[in-house]
């Protein structure tokens, strides 16, 4: 288990550390280049590839037609080459056409060909949410991809880990499923200027609290340190850990606190069928069967295709209110009906249309 | 403009100036309202590109069928869809063409063959295909008509869509909407060549180029292809070319992107086929059509205001089919 720094520093936001994490890389290994939709265009994949073109040439930082089947095997292939590919998608909807070749080529070759090729592959995807983005811009597949062996796959949530994760993603020899959420991009925090990788398999507690452990992913990691506060509020000491990396998963980290406490909430950012809450409380309870009994529950997206309209869309996702409320539950004893009040998550109150 | 064999065809040119104005007035009622934030949901303005439904859909039957993209309010509106139930979506509204759940994105109207829109690019042509396929295996003339933008060619299931529409000799009208962007990326930068009609022509589909978006030649060509594919002659391929006037997803200009320049939109905006279409119209017969148009618009955006939002429960409907 590692532990955020405290100490002071230069804060930036999550788009800038993603910006900085490939530049950096793209400064000292020239084999790193990055393509996908957009990339170079005056948006600049909200602002993560800006200006890379411009820095590093038009050949490292370039568009491509719509034909993401096709540029994920080119990604492949470049890599099985000796590149360090970065293939950018502006939602994580979109890797539903690179699947038949991130799952049977990309996760495969270096097994099925008794590591004579490597594919040092990072797929970023963008999870959107908000202002109606609707059934098919706002999905979040990451556990698709935990199923598979031989895919690794990391959804940062700090601007530090943004940073630091991408960094290792890039230096990883293996296929890296690079999972980011709209939601974050404009979160602060504090980041180091010099270089850094984050290692991939290590959870990190971001709250201590000996009541409850709230494990959560990617957006909801920030919903859940606000339920954690709210719960402060009314004497409930949760423990908030953001595994970081969903595979491999440090299962170690959650196991202990869950020990500690007692109780373990998890809350996926996507929906819970088959998914990484249901990974994680297969391991834990296979872990303390017959020794101890755990008290686990899971939230997520309720399980339908999420809807454009804002009064159903709100129900769709989980939020540090319901968060806290379950939490409380779980606590004190089922059906306290008590929930906090509180606004609704300012990114998603500040964000505007229309993408 | 064209052969002119319909030039002199007053009913004909009322109905397409109607058709062109009220997609036009939609467009832009939409856009002023946008920054209220009444619409919460991503509109890609078919402002610019009516001409391209307008043309081809007043060239069809109502049980032919229609598939577009997420650009899709000219041809939901071409098609002869609700427009009440179409800006209720916007709002996200319970009398919403899909009760709130689609938005701008997905628009919907079984009624009038206007199939679900799809906002992953090039994912309607093999549905459309499919349509064709299911019409024909019950011995029906159905047209299926498939809208994509000059994007979704890139896409491989635009080349498989054809190839089996065309082995199996299928009534698809395949219609490339050419606003030669896909975002901010010029063709230029996506193909070697933009001989898309050449790309159809291997697989041994008749092609026509409409230049600047002319409802007339899109109508004509579109009334003798229809014609063909009901008497069997298999898919066909139009390219238009036409040019949205806003930015790529939302209300706004964005020549301040500098990827297009002010002259290139200046110059469609000089051929706007709803102001041309409209100058062949006495001023009576135009100014009548502009006052019942704006009425039934403004009747729309009144209805969308007043619907509600849909009750709770309903975010658990619809998952599965009774
Ligand atoms: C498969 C897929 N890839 C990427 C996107 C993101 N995207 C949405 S619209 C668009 C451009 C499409 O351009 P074009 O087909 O020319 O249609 P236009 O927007 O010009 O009408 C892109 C890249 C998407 N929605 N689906
Ligand atoms: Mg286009």
């Amino acid at each position: 288990m590692t532990k955020l720094g405290t100490k002071p520093g230069r804060e930036i936001s999550y788009a800038d550390a993603l910006y900085e994490a490939v530049a950096s890389e793209m400064d000292i290994d020239p084999s790193v280049f990055v393509f996908g939709l957009g990339v170079d265009d005056p948006k600049g994949m909200y602002g993560t590839t800006k200006d890379l073109h411009v820095r590093f040439g038009a050949d490292r930082n370039f568009d491509t037609p719509l034909s993401e089947d096709a540029m994920t095997g080119v990604a492949i292939g470049a890599a099985i080459a000796g590149m360090r590919p970065i293939h950018v998608h502006q939602r994580f909807d979109f890797l539903l056409l690179c699947m038949n070749q991130l799952v049977n080529l990309a996760a495969k070759s270096s097994y099925m060909f008794a590591g004579a090729v490597s594919v040092p592959i990072v797929v970023r995807s963008i999870i959107g949410r908000s202002w109606g983005q609707g059934a098919q811009h706002s999905q979040a597949l990451h556990s698709m991809f935990m199923h598979v062996p031989g895919l690794k796959v990391v959804a940062p949530t700090t601007p530090h880990d943004a940073k630091g994760c991408l960094i290792a993603a890039i230096r990883d020899n293996n296929p890296v499923i690079f999972v980011e959420h709209r939601m974050l991009y404009g979160n602060r925090g504090v980041v180091p200027e010099e270089s850094y990788a984050v290692p991939f398999g290590k959870a990190r507690t971001l709250k201590e609290g000996d009541d409850i452990t709230i494990v959560a992913v990617s957006h909801m990691v920030v919903e859940a340190l606000r339920a954690a506060s709210h719960l402060e509020k009314v004497g409930v000491h949760a423990e908030v850990i953001d595994p970081v990396s969903l595979s491999p998963l440090d299962i170690d980290t959650i196991i202990q606190s869950s020990a500690k406490t007692g109780r373990l909430l998890i809350v996926d950012n996507a929906w819970t069928a088959c998914g990484a809450s249901a990974e994680i409380v297969a391991q834990v309870v296979e872990h303390f069967q017959q020794t101890r009994a755990i008290q686990v529950r899971r939230m997520g997206f309720a399980p339908v295709p999420c809807p454009t309209t804002k009064p159903l869309e709100n129900l769709f996702y989980p939020n540090a209110r319901t968060i806290a409320a379950k939490a409380y539950d779980m606590v004190k004893g089922a059906d306290q009906h008590w929930l906090p009040e509180g606004p609704e998550a300012k990114e998603i109150l500040e964000f505007k249309g229309p993408f | 403009m064209t052969k002119g064999v319909r030039g002199d065809n007053a009913v004909l040119l009322r109905r397409l100036y109607t058709s062109l104005y009220r997609i036009r007035r939609v467009e832009e009622e939409i856009v002023r309202i946008y920054p209220t934030d009444k619409i919460k949901s991503p509109s890609h303005m078919s402002l610019g590109q009516e001409s391209v439904s307008v043309g081809v859909c007043e060239a069809l039957r109502k049980t032919d069928i229609v598939f577009a993209t997420y650009r899709s309010h000219a041809a939901y509106l071409a098609k002869g869809g609700d427009l009440k139930r179409m800006t209720a979506e916007l709002y996200g509204k319970a009398d919403g063409a899909a009760r709130g759940k689609a938005g701008s994105m997905h628009l919907i109207d079984m009624s009038t063959g206007m199939m679900g829109t799809s906002a992953i690019v090039g994912t309607s042509l093999p549905l459309a295909v499919g349509y064709a396929l299911a019409e024909r295996m019950r011995g029906k003339d159905t047209v299926v008509v498939v809208f994509f933008g000059d994007g979704a060619q890139e896409e491989g299931v635009f080349h498989e869509s054809m190839n089996f529409a065309a082995l199996k000799k299928l009534p698809v009208l395949f219609v490339l909407e050419n606003n030669t962007y896909a975002i901010h990326t010029p063709l230029g930068a996506r193909v070697p060549a933009a001989n898309f009609r050449e790309r159809a022509a291997t697989y041994k589909m008749p092609t026509q180029l409409i230049e600047d978006g002319d409802t007339l030649a899109l109508l004509e060509a579109t009334e003798a292809a229809a014609a063909r594919m009901r008497a069997g002659g298999g898919p066909e391929f139009f390219e238009v070319m036409t040019m949205r006037w806003l930015e790529h997803v939302g209300p706004g200009d964005d020549l301040h992107l500098n990827y297009r320049t002010k002259a290139e939109l200046d110059a469609w905006k000089a051929k706007d086929q709803v102001k041309l279409i409209g100058a062949m119209l006495d001023d009576a017969a135009r100014g009548q059509i502009q006052r019942e148009v704006e009425e039934e618009v403004q009747a729309a955006l009144a209805f969308a205001e007043a619907s509600p939002y849909p009750a709770d429960h309903e975010l658990y409907e619809h998952v599965y089919h009774d």
